[in-house]
Protein backbone atom coordinates (compact mmCIF):
# COMPACT_ATOMS: atom_id res chain seq x y z
CA UNK A 1 0.00 0.00 0.00
CA UNK A 2 2.82 2.37 0.90
CA UNK A 3 4.70 1.59 -2.31
CA UNK A 4 1.63 2.40 -4.44
CA UNK A 5 1.12 5.67 -2.53
CA UNK A 6 4.82 6.47 -2.93
CA UNK A 7 4.61 5.91 -6.68
CA UNK A 8 1.58 8.20 -6.90
CA UNK A 9 3.32 10.81 -4.76
CA UNK A 10 6.60 10.74 -6.69
CA UNK A 11 4.68 11.01 -9.97
CA UNK A 12 2.62 13.98 -8.74
CA UNK A 13 5.62 15.83 -7.33
CA UNK A 14 7.61 15.23 -10.53
CA UNK A 15 4.73 16.58 -12.63
CA UNK A 16 4.60 19.59 -10.28
CA UNK A 17 8.33 20.15 -10.82
CA UNK A 18 7.82 20.09 -14.60
CA UNK A 19 5.04 22.68 -14.30
CA UNK A 20 7.32 24.88 -12.20
CA UNK A 21 10.01 24.50 -14.86
CA UNK A 22 7.55 25.72 -17.49
CA UNK A 23 6.80 28.80 -15.38
CA UNK A 24 10.54 29.33 -14.85
CA UNK A 25 11.20 29.29 -18.61
CA UNK A 26 8.11 31.20 -19.78
CA UNK A 27 7.35 33.43 -16.76
CA UNK A 28 6.70 36.99 -17.97
CA UNK A 29 8.48 38.88 -15.17
CA UNK A 30 11.58 38.26 -13.07
CA UNK A 31 9.46 37.80 -9.94
CA UNK A 32 7.55 34.96 -11.62
CA UNK A 33 10.88 33.21 -12.09
CA UNK A 34 11.89 33.86 -8.47
CA UNK A 35 8.58 32.37 -7.32
CA UNK A 36 9.05 29.39 -9.66
CA UNK A 37 12.54 28.68 -8.28
CA UNK A 38 11.26 28.93 -4.70
CA UNK A 39 8.42 26.52 -5.46
CA UNK A 40 10.82 24.16 -7.24
CA UNK A 41 13.03 23.95 -4.15
CA UNK A 42 10.03 23.26 -1.92
CA UNK A 43 8.89 20.51 -4.29
CA UNK A 44 12.42 19.09 -4.38
CA UNK A 45 12.33 18.92 -0.55
CA UNK A 46 9.09 16.93 -0.79
CA UNK A 47 10.72 14.66 -3.40
CA UNK A 48 13.71 14.06 -1.11
CA UNK A 49 11.43 13.20 1.81
CA UNK A 50 9.40 10.77 -0.30
CA UNK A 51 12.63 9.17 -1.54
CA UNK A 52 13.77 8.86 2.08
CA UNK A 53 10.56 6.99 2.94
CA UNK A 54 11.04 4.76 -0.12
CA UNK A 55 14.61 3.85 0.82
CA UNK A 56 13.82 3.74 4.57
CA UNK A 57 16.80 5.92 5.45
CA UNK A 58 17.05 9.16 7.40
CA UNK A 59 20.23 10.12 5.53
CA UNK A 60 18.55 12.67 3.27
CA UNK A 61 16.87 14.87 5.89
CA UNK A 62 19.94 17.02 6.40
CA UNK A 63 19.99 17.72 2.66
CA UNK A 64 16.31 18.71 2.82
CA UNK A 65 16.96 21.04 5.76
CA UNK A 66 19.89 22.69 3.98
CA UNK A 67 17.82 23.15 0.83
CA UNK A 68 15.04 24.79 2.86
CA UNK A 69 17.47 27.26 4.41
CA UNK A 70 19.21 28.12 1.15
CA UNK A 71 15.92 28.55 -0.71
CA UNK A 72 14.71 31.05 1.89
CA UNK A 73 17.95 33.04 1.89
CA UNK A 74 18.24 33.11 -1.92
CA UNK A 75 14.61 34.17 -2.40
CA UNK A 76 14.95 36.99 0.12
CA UNK A 77 18.21 38.09 -1.51
CA UNK A 78 16.61 38.10 -4.99
CA UNK A 79 13.61 40.12 -3.81
CA UNK A 80 15.80 42.56 -1.93
CA UNK A 81 17.98 43.00 -5.00
CA UNK A 82 14.93 43.77 -7.14
CA UNK A 83 13.55 46.08 -4.47
CA UNK A 84 16.63 48.10 -3.59
CA UNK A 85 19.21 47.33 -6.30
CA UNK A 86 21.53 45.87 -3.68
CA UNK A 87 21.52 42.85 -1.37
CA UNK A 88 23.48 44.21 1.60
CA UNK A 89 23.54 47.98 1.91
CA UNK B 1 4.12 -2.80 10.42
CA UNK B 2 0.38 -3.07 10.97
CA UNK B 3 -2.05 -2.22 8.18
CA UNK B 4 -3.45 0.72 10.15
CA UNK B 5 -0.10 2.53 10.11
CA UNK B 6 0.39 1.64 6.45
CA UNK B 7 -2.97 3.18 5.61
CA UNK B 8 -2.13 6.30 7.64
CA UNK B 9 1.25 6.77 5.93
CA UNK B 10 -0.20 6.16 2.45
CA UNK B 11 -3.05 8.60 3.12
CA UNK B 12 -0.71 11.39 4.19
CA UNK B 13 1.61 10.81 1.22
CA UNK B 14 -1.26 10.98 -1.26
CA UNK B 15 -2.81 14.06 0.36
CA UNK B 16 0.55 15.88 0.45
CA UNK B 17 1.37 15.00 -3.15
CA UNK B 18 -2.11 16.13 -4.23
CA UNK B 19 -1.66 19.55 -2.61
CA UNK B 20 1.82 19.97 -4.12
CA UNK B 21 0.39 19.13 -7.56
CA UNK B 22 -2.50 21.58 -7.11
CA UNK B 23 -0.13 24.33 -5.96
CA UNK B 24 2.07 23.96 -9.02
CA UNK B 25 -1.01 23.79 -11.23
CA UNK B 26 -2.02 27.14 -9.75
CA UNK B 27 1.45 28.49 -10.48
CA UNK B 28 1.01 27.34 -14.08
CA UNK B 29 -2.59 28.39 -14.74
CA UNK B 30 -3.41 31.55 -12.77
CA UNK B 31 -3.37 34.85 -14.69
CA UNK B 32 -1.09 37.26 -12.78
CA UNK B 33 1.66 37.16 -10.19
CA UNK B 34 -0.44 38.08 -7.15
CA UNK B 35 -2.80 35.15 -7.77
CA UNK B 36 0.09 32.87 -8.72
CA UNK B 37 1.67 33.61 -5.35
CA UNK B 38 -1.38 32.10 -3.66
CA UNK B 39 -0.93 28.56 -5.01
CA UNK B 40 2.60 27.58 -3.96
CA UNK B 41 2.11 29.00 -0.44
CA UNK B 42 -0.63 26.46 0.18
CA UNK B 43 1.51 23.77 -1.43
CA UNK B 44 4.36 24.54 0.96
CA UNK B 45 2.30 24.27 4.11
CA UNK B 46 -0.15 21.49 3.28
CA UNK B 47 1.82 19.44 0.73
CA UNK B 48 5.20 19.30 2.38
CA UNK B 49 3.46 19.13 5.77
CA UNK B 50 1.59 16.01 4.67
CA UNK B 51 4.78 14.36 3.34
CA UNK B 52 6.62 15.20 6.57
CA UNK B 53 3.82 13.76 8.74
CA UNK B 54 3.95 10.57 6.65
CA UNK B 55 7.72 10.39 7.07
CA UNK B 56 7.43 11.00 10.81
CA UNK B 57 4.90 8.17 11.27
CA UNK B 58 6.98 5.87 9.05
CA UNK B 59 10.22 6.32 10.95
CA UNK B 60 8.48 6.37 14.35
CA UNK B 61 6.95 2.97 13.58
CA UNK B 62 10.05 1.55 11.85
CA UNK B 63 12.72 2.63 14.34
CA UNK B 64 10.46 3.02 17.39
CA UNK B 65 11.77 6.49 18.14
CA UNK B 66 10.66 9.99 17.16
CA UNK B 67 13.02 11.63 14.65
CA UNK B 68 13.64 15.32 15.18
CA UNK B 69 14.72 16.33 11.64
CA UNK B 70 11.16 16.34 10.23
CA UNK B 71 10.00 18.67 12.99
CA UNK B 72 12.93 20.99 12.22
CA UNK B 73 12.13 21.05 8.49
CA UNK B 74 8.44 21.64 9.24
CA UNK B 75 9.12 24.56 11.58
CA UNK B 76 11.61 26.11 9.19
CA UNK B 77 9.31 25.86 6.17
CA UNK B 78 6.28 27.10 8.12
CA UNK B 79 8.20 30.11 9.42
CA UNK B 80 9.88 31.05 6.14
CA UNK B 81 7.01 30.48 3.64
CA UNK B 82 4.97 33.59 4.69
CA UNK B 83 8.12 35.74 4.79
CA UNK B 84 9.04 34.66 1.26
CA UNK B 85 5.52 35.32 -0.04
CA UNK B 86 5.47 38.73 1.63
CA UNK B 87 8.83 39.66 0.12
CA UNK B 88 7.79 38.64 -3.40
CA UNK B 89 4.49 40.55 -3.07
CA UNK B 90 6.31 43.65 -1.83
CA UNK B 91 8.86 43.52 -4.64
CA UNK B 92 6.00 43.10 -7.13
CA UNK B 93 4.10 46.09 -5.69
CA UNK B 94 7.18 48.27 -5.94
CA UNK B 95 8.36 47.20 -9.39
CA UNK B 96 5.27 46.42 -11.48
CA UNK B 97 2.26 48.22 -9.92
CA UNK B 98 1.45 51.91 -10.32
CA UNK B 99 -0.28 52.82 -7.01
CA UNK B 100 -2.05 55.88 -8.43
CA UNK B 101 -3.65 54.07 -11.36
CA UNK B 102 -4.09 50.43 -10.32
CA UNK B 103 -4.81 50.44 -6.56
CA UNK B 104 -8.02 51.73 -4.96
CA UNK B 105 -7.52 54.77 -2.69
CA UNK B 106 -6.98 53.75 0.96
CA UNK B 107 -9.84 54.54 3.35
CA UNK B 108 -7.88 56.05 6.24
CA UNK B 109 -5.97 59.31 6.41
CA UNK B 110 -2.70 57.59 5.42
CA UNK B 111 -1.63 56.24 2.04
CA UNK B 112 -0.65 52.64 1.33
CA UNK B 113 1.91 51.90 4.01
CA UNK B 114 4.48 50.18 1.79
CA UNK B 115 4.69 53.18 -0.57
CA UNK B 116 4.52 55.71 2.27
CA UNK B 117 7.53 54.18 3.99
CA UNK B 118 9.47 54.15 0.70
CA UNK B 119 8.81 57.83 -0.03
CA UNK B 120 9.63 58.71 3.57
CA UNK B 121 12.97 56.93 3.35
CA UNK B 122 13.71 58.68 0.06
CA UNK B 123 12.86 62.06 1.63
CA UNK B 124 15.17 61.35 4.57
CA UNK B 125 17.99 60.41 2.24
CA UNK B 126 17.56 63.36 -0.15
CA UNK B 127 16.42 65.93 2.42
CA UNK B 128 18.21 69.29 2.64
CA UNK B 129 19.47 68.82 6.20
CA UNK B 130 20.94 65.43 7.17
CA UNK B 131 19.91 63.96 10.49
CA UNK B 132 21.88 65.29 13.49
CA UNK B 133 23.03 61.87 14.74
CA UNK B 134 24.64 61.19 11.37
CA UNK B 135 26.55 64.50 11.65
CA UNK B 136 27.76 63.50 15.11
CA UNK B 137 28.95 60.17 13.82
CA UNK B 138 30.86 61.74 10.95
CA UNK B 139 32.46 64.37 13.21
Amino acid sequence: MISIALNIGLLAVSAALLMNLYRLVVGPSVLDRVLAVDTMVVNAIALIILYGIRESTTLYFEAALLMAMFSFISTVAYCRFLLRGDVIE
Amino acid sequence: MSSFYEFLIAFHIVVGAFFIFVGSLGLLKLPNLMSRLHGPSKATTLGVGGCLIASMIHFAVLQERLSIQEILITFFLFITAPVTAHFIAKAYLHTAVDPEAELPPPRGSYGWSTYESATEARMVRRGPSPRPERNDREA
